[in-house]
């Protein structure tokens, strides 16, 4: 069964990020991403990981496409759609990530992993996934979690430095 | 239960994927997007590692992965922004074009 | 972590803070020199609590040891250099705003975590802070389409590179367990070095290629650094470069220092490869802005070389390396904005002909700076280079150490060019006049007084750099 749902993910997946990737129109393109970002929410549930899930919704899905369809409406790239939309050297690109995707999916081929933590799924189960890493960010990890809070206090700053109008 | 190398491997192609857009496409928005796909497979790989593990790290990593690509969703769209302000030029693909 | 442990930290959150109030402080202050002032005087209060820091806290995710504190140092003289060289520059670009300061200070704020990284999580949330900060600066002329483009270039680039150095930190996670910077080196002691291993170390070696400029992964700084405002290439070339040496030197000597039999022939590819493309390319370059991008690269070139020797040696004598860069890489860019007026861009070769004879002491300070950056005694260029060479031969490398002094030797033609055309070309057209200003000229003063005092009297500096790294 979990084999069954993960396939169908994996495959939407797959298939949805292709056509991010070789659609003509941006819009389209942020649509794409989407659908794919939604699935990408359901492996994270398969994996035990609902808050991430939810946040991958959140703030993927509804803030960052957002901004992107808000960005290319205001633009309005009229002449994008009848531009060449590949480089020259695509079919080099292609070569070279194919060779890269390759030795990967080689290298990663029947990769276990000998590592047990203490978060076994039983206890994630126990005391909910959102509790246990909310206590680890707030204790362990306080300091990349204020860095965070930083870089996003730069975002704003910076957002706003470069896109206001010039005044006078 | 799914063996963890599905889940890898299902990151490492979208990885892949967006490495092939961000080099081939010439549109900056998709561009942009490529760089959010690559995020996404890394993502898909290190909640697969971390529940796998049975450690959060991987899960913590995520988690400003996100909050750090919300925060570059946001100046690198201002940046777009202020570039086609100034746009003299009609053609977006030279700005492309690195002169090394 | 206890509360006690916090003076480690006492840095860090000093200038959050600091770099906070500075942001605010643009609502009240009307004169944009009074916040550059400000920040200046922040930096020399984080600087105090400098020496208390010393410390690991968080289970080593935060080090603040010798080569961290070094590398502050570094990050903080770039930052008060390059405050005093902006004020003046930014109104001839008419781009005076103080949030331009706050961003600066946080750029800082993200090096010093890197700096200090002891886990790969902060050192990507460091080195987040620090780019974007920096995107931002570099398009900080915003009327302008040249440093719009160069901004735009930087943040796909960076952003590219960063979604890289996040699958290294994700296969090195599948390996050793852990992102703990101490752990993996312990864990990778008793690994064999398998193919997934190697790739990790490539993807890692990628990312931090872009992020300090190696080829063939610089195809974006000659652009970057052409369009950003003079001033903010004068602090990418120096301070964001020390701070991916910084990271680039605690991941591969601490981290993957097992490894190392494997990255250190590609490490030596990128740095042989580096010198080639900067020294070559430089020369055909007609802007000197232009020329001293790909000089920066040429020079991250050099400085890899510490790596590569590696210990005690190899890594003070890095440290060193961008010490002396900084001043003299900044003491140039400040000549450069010097030439800068209102309806003048002062960047072409043809723009320094004959400054000798119109404008002596510039063009004498310009001489010093060349000599340096071409590593002619007495000036601090050589020190930096000799002790470089010095780590090469006693690790072995003596070819290497040959190859970097044939590749110093192309270098003077283009440095000396410069040289040429101020002394030796009659001036054309009006002169030049120059825009000068108190705190322009306190750079030029500090840093023509340290290229020269390091030169002469380097032990010093030396041995602060051994110290720190023993």
């Amino acid at each position: 069964m979990l084999e069954f749902f993960f396939g169908y993910l994996s495959l939407v997946i797959i298939i949805f990020s292709l056509l991010v990737v070789l659609s003509k129109n941006a819009i389209h393109s942020v649509l794409y991403m989407l659908v794919m970002f939604f699935h990408v929410a359901g492996i994270y549930l398969l994996l035990q990981a609902e808050f991430l899930a939810a946040v991958q919704i959140i703030v993927y899905a509804g803030a960052i496409l957002v901004l992107f369809l808000f960005a290319i409406m205001l633009l309005n790239l009229r002449e994008e759609l009848s531009a060449e939309q590949l480089t020259d050297g695509w079919p080099a690109s292609l070569a070279v990530v194919a060779g890269l995707l390759l030795t990967l999916m080689l290298s990663l081929g029947g990769f276990t992993t000998t590592f047990n933590g203490s978060w076994s799924p039983e206890k994630i189960k126990e005391i909910t996934f959102t509790k246990a890493l909310g206590q680890a960010l707030y204790t362990g990890y306080i300091l990349p979690f204020e860095v965070a809070s930083i870089i996003l206090l730069v975002a704003i700053v910076g957002a706003i430095v470069l896109a206001k109008r010039r005044l006078n | 239960m799914i063996p963890l190398h599905w889940y890898l491997w299902l990151g490492s192609i979208v990885f892949c994927i967006g490495i092939f857009g961000f080099l081939a496409k010439r549109n900056i928005i998709i561009m942009f997007l490529s760089i959010e796909l690559m995020l996404n497979g890394v993502n898909i790989s290190l909640v697969a590692l971390s529940h796998y593990m049975q450690d959060l790290r991987g899960e913590i990593l995520v988690f400003f992965i996100i909050a750090v690509a919300a925060a570059e969703a946001a100046i690198g769209l201002a940046i777009v922004v202020s570039l086609f302000r100034n746009r003299t030029s009609p053609h977006v693909d030279e700005i492309r074009e690195l002169k090394g | 972590m206890n509360f006690t442990d916090i003076h480690t930290l006492m840095p860090e959150i000093v200038m959050a803070v600091l770099a906070l109030a500075v942001l605010l402080s643009e609502l009240v202050i009307r004169r944009k020199e009074t916040v550059g002032l400000l920040a200046i005087v922040s930096v020399a209060v984080t600087a105090y609590f400098i020496p208390t820091s010393f410390g690991t806290v968080f289970n080593g995710m935060f080090i603040s040891d010798g080569y961290s504190v070094f590398f502050k140092f570094i990050f903080f003289t770039c930052l008060i250099l390059t405050v005093l060289i902006s004020s003046r520059y930014l109104e001839i670009e008419r781009s005076s705003h103080g949030e331009y300061y706050a961003l600066l200070m946080f750029a800082t704020l993200g090096m010093m975590l890197m700096a200090s990284a002891g886990d790969l999580i902060v050192l990507y949330l460091g080195l987040e802070l620090m780019a974007l900060s920096l995107y931002v600066l570099t398009g900080f002329i915003r009327h302008e389409y040249r440093s719009n483009e160069a901004s735009l270039k930087y943040f796909l680039l960076g952003a590219f590179s960063s979604a890289i150095l996040l699958y290294g930190i994700m296969m090195i996670y599948a390996q050793t367990g852990t992102t703990d910077i101490n752990t993996i080196s312990s864990v990778l002691t008793e690994k064999k070095a398998t193919v997934s291993l190697l790739l990790s170390v490539i993807f890692l070696l990628v990312a931090f290629s872009f992020k300090i400029a190696l080829a063939p992964f610089h195809m974006w700084t000659p652009d970057v650094y052409e369009g950003a405002p003079t001033s903010i290439t004068a602090f990418m070339s120096v301070g964001p470069k020390a701070a991916g040496f910084a990271v680039l030197g605690r991941v591969f000597l601490v981290g993957l220092y097992p490894l190392q039999i494997n990255w250190i022939p590609l490490l030596i590819g990128l740095s042989i490869l580096t010198m080639a493309v900067g020294n070559i390319l430089a020369i055909q370059q007609r802007s000197v802005k232009r020329m001293l991008a790909y000089s920066s690269i040429a020079h991250a070139g050099y400085a890899v070389i510490g790596i590569i020797a590696g210990g005690n040696e190899g890594v003070s004598a890095m440290m060193n390396y961008l010490l002396i860069y900084m001043f003299m890489n900044i003491g140039a860019f400040s000549i450069l904005i010097l030439m800068r007026s209102e309806d003048f861009l002062g960047e072409s070769l043809d723009d320094f002909k004959g400054l000798a004879k119109t404008h002596p002491l510039t063009a004498g300070l310009m001489l010093l700076f060349m000599f340096s950056l071409t590593g002619i005694p007495p000036t601090a260029g050589f020190i930096g280079k000799f002790y470089l060479f010095k780590a090469a031969v006693g690790a072995g490398y003596t070819w290497l150490a040959i190859v970097t002094v044939i590749f110093s030797a192309i270098s003077a033609y283009f440095y000396l060019r410069v040289v040429i055309y101020m002394y030796m070309h009659e001036p054309e057209g009006e002169a030049v006049s120059l825009s000068g200003s108190p705190s322009l000229g306190l750079a030029l003063l500090i840093s023509a007084l340290l290229v020269l005092f390091i030169g002469i009297y380097p032990s010093p500096f030396i041995s602060f750099a051994r110290i720190v790294t023993g």
